[in-house]
């Protein structure tokens, strides 16, 4: 009974899969599925790498500052950095005073509740602190950027697909949108043509523009090119901060690990060796 | 149960007697996973990932315990308590990061265990019990990976639960009362999260549960093998301990330094980056995918998109997904041929292969947009995968002439008969 009711149960729902499968192909074949009008111009992210690249990555704590540097002086104005406090500042290699100093000279104040009058108000940072919201709320952040809320960047290297070499390309790819562009995946307005982009246009515009927009003070030459890596450097920190203590306890755990392994290997060795002499008789 | 020659019981001290007289748990374990239980001696490496499985759900417990000290389930905080978890707890990122990748090495056991059940016979007579218990595990554990998933309330656990909650709508009447009964309103939201932490806390130790009776079930015949021969005399065995427990503890070794590379180089590569946007049920993501062990599942689901007389796709597609997994439950009934193992049956074992692609193509496709060529694949694989439960192995059963059998598995390792191997 099992059986019999089982057969036409698998012949319903196999019968019904070819069935749809041959319905399907006839639509695929008389009426061929069109691509996406970005399909054929958008680009896969640039090969690019990091210091902290791979088991053996460790961060450039130069890198780092400098990324800070062009965080504040280009991307702060609009996106927040709401998971990041002063304080962790100090793991990018800055004393106490100099964090002390970055959180109270914020250019935007930490919103607090006036110890007098109880109104709301706002105070320098301190280092426990996280880094204050550019806007009050979403609603504000849309009012001021046509109608897009600039995202947070707290994780934006792992909040994307392609991490990144997609943000460090998204940084540098701004380019003129191509002639033969079809008109519907053209940037409207307000928009700015971007190939490494979803759909191509982006409501950013082009952030880091010209060399020299923010002055290194270690002497590194601040091209376009090397303040987008910067930046982006810095944004795989404050994604993922511990990456290098990561990195040193795979490393320690998988050698404990392949020692134990070995010994475990043996002690089954010694242990079925009997068993095993036994049975290479046979041969 | 147990073979007559299995070793007894022999506590050597006197607070060892005092306890066997009082609570015999030493007994137990001895007759369970010690030198009590004699177990085949022909038994391969397919045979390791049942322990392996069981250790890390114990790996998932105790991470999970120490995540939930630290989490807070309220839709408003927690994607920042994880945060926090990563951030600013002592070795949290490691406990999230064990716990998030502990999760899919369970699936790689889980699903090596079952495959191998499914090529040695070990679903037949008389182990259907053991068999049908290890499917209820294996349902309480996709329960449970699937609210594990919504708790970090990301934009894939937003969306992954409204999609898979809204599977329920498309059951007739009483679909819409049925979803809205599990997400404690119209949407996930609060109430949803904090039911799903609930239930997640809950359901592994279920599965504890589950998983003893599951040993107990397997304790009564006592292990298959790779002949599918039963076991008939001494020889044909070894005791459980110092022989298993060895081979169970140098493959553990091999499988946590795997689980380790992932966990320690590339904890986020089984994962979705859109799960590191907060949720937003105001923005749905490009393509919505769920974990990756739910990918053939999810492509069975997909694959349906016509209309059957009344019966809309999308029920047809909910339907066949269920059925996916519930059809293992009558697996024992369906397969009638006498013969166990896969090895001894020229037929079953290619048809068996062909299944391995056929998942292996649904899984694929689950992971893909729902594009062609990706939908037609599926098609093609989930016919195959239905057609090989429920029609060809009732019928190769009877058609099939098994390869002569091994008199006992110490010929099949000896080449000596059992009687008179040394």
């Amino acid at each position: 009974m099992v059986r019999f009711f089982g057969i036409l149960v698998g012949l319903f729902f196999s019968g019904w899969l070819l069935v749809s499968f041959v319905l399907g192909a006839k639509e695929f074949i008389t009426n061929p599925p069109e691509k996406a009008v970005y399909y054929d111009y958008h680009l896969d992210p640039k090969d690019v790498s990091f210091a902290s690249d791979g088991p053996l990555g460790k961060f450039d704590r130069q890198q780092l500052q400098r990324g800070f540097q062009v965080y504040k002086e280009v991307c702060a104005a609009c996106h927040s950095l709401r998971l990041v406090a002063f304080r962790n500042l100090a793991e990018l290699g800055y004393n106490e005073d100099e964090v002390k100093a970055i959180a109270a000279n914020w250019v935007i104040e930490t919103p607090d509740v006036d110890p007098n009058t109880g109104e709301m108000s706002t105070r320098p940072s301190l280092p426990a602190d996280k880094f204050p919201m550019p806007f009050a709320n979403d609603v504000a952040a849309a009012a001021a950027n046509n109608n897009a809320i600039p995202p947070d960047l707290s994780l934006i290297t792992k909040a994307r697909t392609g991490g990144a070499p997609y943000l460090y390309s998204l940084l540098t790819g701004y380019e003129e949108p191509p002639t033969d562009l079809p008109e519907a995946a053209k940037p409207g307005p307000g928009l700015h043509y971007n190939p490494y982009f979803a759909n191509l246009n982006l409501a950013m515009a082009q952030p880091i523009v010209a060399d020299d927009q923010v002055s290194y003070s270690d002497g590194t030459s601040a091209t376009i090119d090397q303040m987008s890596k910067d930046v982006t450097a810095f944004l795989v920190w404050t994604a993922e901060p511990k990456l290098e203590e990561r990195n040193q306890t795979g490393w320690a755990v998988i050698a404990f690990l392949i020692i134990a392994t070995i010994l475990a290997f043996m002690s089954y060795q010694s242990i079925w060796a009997d068993v095993k002499v036994e049975k290479k008789k046979k041969a | 149960m147990s073979f007559p020659w299995a070793k007894e019981y022999t506590p050597t001290t006197a607070f060892g007697q005092w306890m066997d007289e009082k609570l015999p748990i030493g007994r137990l374990v001895y007759n369970s996973l010690g030198a009590g239980y004699p177990t085949p001696r022909n038994l391969n490496y397919m045979w390791n990932f049942g322990s392996l499985a069981g250790i890390f759900l114990v790996v998932q417990i105790v991470t999970g315990i120490i995540l939930a000290m630290h989490y807070a389930a309220n839709a408003d905080i927690a994607f920042d308590s994880v945060e926090h978890i990563m951030r600013d707890v002592n070795g949290g990122w490691m406990f999230r990061y064990a716990h998030a990748n502990g999760a899919s090495f369970f699936f790689i056991a889980i699903y090596m265990h079952i495959a191998r059940g499914l090529y040695y016979g070990s679903y037949k007579a008389p182990r259907e019990m053991l068999w049908l218990l290890g499917v209820v595990i294996y349902l309480l554990a996709m329960a449970t990976a699937f609210m594990g998933y919504v708790l970090p309330w990301g934009q894939m656990s937003f969306w992954g639960a409204k999609v898979i909650t809204g599977l329920f709508e498309a059951i007739p009447l009483v679909g819409k009362p049925i979803q809205e009964l599990l997400l404690g309103g119209f949407a996930p939201d609060n109430a949803a999260l904090n039911r799903f932490f609930s239930l997640h806390y809950l359901l592994p130790f279920v599965m504890a549960g589950v998983i003893i009776l599951h040993i107990w079930a397997l304790h009564i015949p006592g292990s298959n093998n790779p002949t599918g021969v039963n076991v008939k005399g001494k020889q044909d065995t070894v005791p459980f301990h110092p022989f298993y427990t060895a081979k169970d503890g140098w493959a553990l070794g091999l499988f946590l330094i795997f689980f380790c590379l992932m966990m320690f180089f590339l904890p986020n590569a089984l994962g979705h980056a859109d799960n590191y946007i907060p949720a937003n049920p105001l923005s749905t993501p490009a393509h919505i995918v769920p974990e990756w062990y739910f990918w053939p599942w999810y492509a069975i689901l997909r694959a349906f998109t016509f209309d059957f007389l009344f019966i809309p796709a999308k029920l047809l597609g909910v339907l066949a997904m269920f059925s996916a997994i519930l059809v293992w439950f009558f697996l024992p009934w369906l397969d009638t041929s006498p013969v166990r193992s896969g090895t001894y049956r020229p037929k079953m074992r290619i048809a068996f292969w062909i299944l391995i692609v056929a998942t292996i193509i649904l899984f694929i496709c689950g992971g893909a947009p729902a594009e062609e060529p990706y939908v037609m694949l599926s098609q093609v694989a989930g016919a195959y995968y239905f057609a090989y439960f429920l029609i060809i192995l009732p019928l190769l059963s009877r058609i099939e002439k098994p390869l002569p059998l091994p008199n006992s598995i110490t010929e099949a390792v000896t080449g000596k008969p059992l009687e008179k191997a040394s």
